[in-house]
């Protein structure tokens, strides 16, 4: 057992090699990047390789070549790159190319507030790139989730062959807090499925019976195959056929909408006897969970609902939230984003509020209980 | 123990955040929980530079600092810009080029970090580990054994004698 002291962003890394990244390109950008030099000196000692690429856009365009040459791939950013990413996202969707993108928010639109925190991206991951798609994104509270949870991203982009977007924000990505880093003997890793076929044999979009994706074969281990952002035949060949069109975008989608209950996981704090929930992720969940033991301490019937799985959002846990509490508060370092998502689902059964801070300043303990009390005594 | 938050300032170049990377690293090893984190505007060096660590038996849940308990200031801009935020009853540390503040409601510690580190180790660049020094002098926060474990862990290789000599000064700064 060794605890160390060690950084939100290095623990990225940390479990980036955990989970068999074999491969890095991206473009430095603060506050993410201690991603890319600890991958640029961690890599090689692993047999990886690690480019800097010549911007965010061939960052993301490399992991994709990578991913399809069979390894385990990442690139990670901050906003303004990940506004550079999404077409290249969006093609990894449709190839259907695992890998993980990590996006440290910072205050946007634009450059911003270099590099003051933030977590206005929540939409930009759900919607940053065109078309009718599904995505998985995922964001941890510490330094020990951030490891735990890259392990994750890189089991879900295998597991359902699509990128799986890591969503840090700079305080916990620049913040060291203790972690274990040996205590992980029981992660479980992933691999994505090869083809068993003979490489003549091979359809390389056809869904095997009982199975959730295509198997993927890896370029160079001799089976032959089309990749493209087109719309495409079950051997990666384009088509305009409107049913192969409908039946293909519809199977992206629900190979992720149908899986939620594997997909999505989450975290709850003192809600058993709650008639307040905060709904909050990432560096605001731990200001929030500071207000709810200074709230309980006097009284308040206040606990966290904490999506760790941002999208798919949590539907089926918030839906039944929304019947046992009196008020949901969504309290996010944005103005209004996940409230969307969580007014959606709990809307009709209970009260939800937003509470939010665009100035690149953590959401403070001391706000969130004013917010509950100033709600509660109304 | 109860929560005790630091801030330490200075400005850009002065191994702060590497100080308290150290801290927080010494809390760990006497099994502690800490937290640190750092901000410094956009130049590498000079401005006003902090790294701020807190350190609780407990878990810590909000990571960062808003009023400290502990505040060590290596430059006059870095004290005039954070004094504000120390809580009344808090420990300042300052080094003795910086003026004595007029706040009645703190403890003041005016001790010669900058001169000890140049005239007696002729090294500048370990005002940190003599700060470190007197901080854990004054606030008994960790064991002196786990500060300089931390520190010789920490330091660059080759440079383990003068830290440690360093962080012994520090720590006989108020005999």
């Amino acid at each position: 057992m060794t605890v160390r002291l060690m950084q939100g962003n290095e623990a990225c890394v940390e479990g980036a090699l955990k989970a068999g990244m074999k491969f890095y390109a991206g473009y430095p950008i603060t506050p993410s990047t201690e991603i890319a030099e600890i991958s640029a000196l961690e890599l090689p000692k692993v047999g990886g390789k690690f480019i800097q690429m010549e911007d965010e856009i061939g960052g993301m365009a490399t992991i994709i070549g990578a991913s399809v040459a069979g390894l385990k791939s990442m690139t990670a950013t901050s906003g303004p790159g990940f506004s550079l990413k999404q077409e290249n996202i969006g093609y990894a969707i449709i190839a259907e190319i695992p890998c993980v993108i990590v996006n440290v928010q910072r205050v946007g639109p634009s450059t911003g507030l270099p590099t003051s925190p933030a977590q206005g991206d929540i939409m930009q991951a759900r919607w940053g790139t065109h078309g009718d798609h599904s995505i998985i994104a995922l964001y941890p509270n510490s330094v020990k989730e951030i490891y735990e949870i890259t392990v994750r991203a890189f089991n879900l982009a295998e597991k359902y062959r699509t990128p799986v977007i890591l969503l840090l924000d700079e305080i916990i990505g620049h913040m060291r807090e203790k972690i274990d880093i040996d205590d992980n003997s029981k992660i479980e890793i992933i691999d994505r499925k090869k083809p068993s076929c003979p490489p003549e044999k091979y359809l390389a979009y056809a869904v095997r019976e009982g199975e959730i994706v295509p198997s993927m074969a890896s370029f160079g281990e001799g089976y032959r195959y089309h990749i493209t952002g087109l719309v495409h035949k079950e051997t990666g060949f384009p088509t305009g056929n409107e049913n192969v069109a409908e039946e293909l975008v519809n199977r992206l989608t629900s190979k992720i909408e149908n899986n939620v209950d594997d997909i999505v996981t989450y975290d709850e704090y003192l809600l058993e006897d709650a008639d307040i929930a905060i709904v909050a992720f990432g560096a605001t969940s731990r200001s929030a969970k500071k207000a709810i033991n200074d709230l309980r301490a006097e009284g308040y019937k206040v606990g966290m609902f904490r999506p760790i799985t941002i999208w798919p959002s949590p539907e089926k846990q918030l839906l039944e939230l929304s019947k046992n509490v009196k008020r949901i508060i969504v309290v996010e370092m944005n103005s209004g984003q996940y409230f969307l998502e969580v007014d959606r689902i709990a809307g009709k059964n209970t009260l939800v509020e937003k509470y939010g801070k665009i100035n690149g300043d953590i959401i403070k303990p001391e706000e969130i209980e004013a917010i509950v009390k100033e709600g509660h005594n109304a | 123990m109860e929560r005790v938050e630091f801030r330490l300032s200075g400005s850009g170049g002065q191994g702060l955040i590497t100080g308290g990377i150290i801290l927080a690293e010494a809390a760990i090893i006497d099994g502690l929980n800490a937290v640190q984190s750092q901000s410094y505007g956009p130049e590498a060096r000079g401005g006003a530079s902090k790294s701020e660590v807190i350190i609780d038996k407990a878990e810590i849940d909000y990571p960062k600092v808003n009023k400290c308990d502990v505040l060590l200031s290596l430059t006059q801009v870095s004290c005039d810009k954070y004094l504000k935020d120390l809580r009344s009853g808090g420990i300042l540390i300052i080094d003795e080029s910086i003026e004595l503040p007029e706040r009645q409601d703190i403890k003041v510690y005016r001790v010669p970090i900058i001169n000890i580190a140049v005239t007696k180790l002729n090294k500048p660049m370990v005002a940190n580990i003599v700060a470190l020094g007197i901080i854990n002098v004054i606030t008994n926060i960790v064991s002196n054994e786990s500060l300089e474990k931390a520190v010789l862990t920490r330091v660059p290789k080759g440079t383990e004698d003068l830290n440690k000599a360093a962080l012994t000064e520090g720590f006989k700064l108020l005999d």
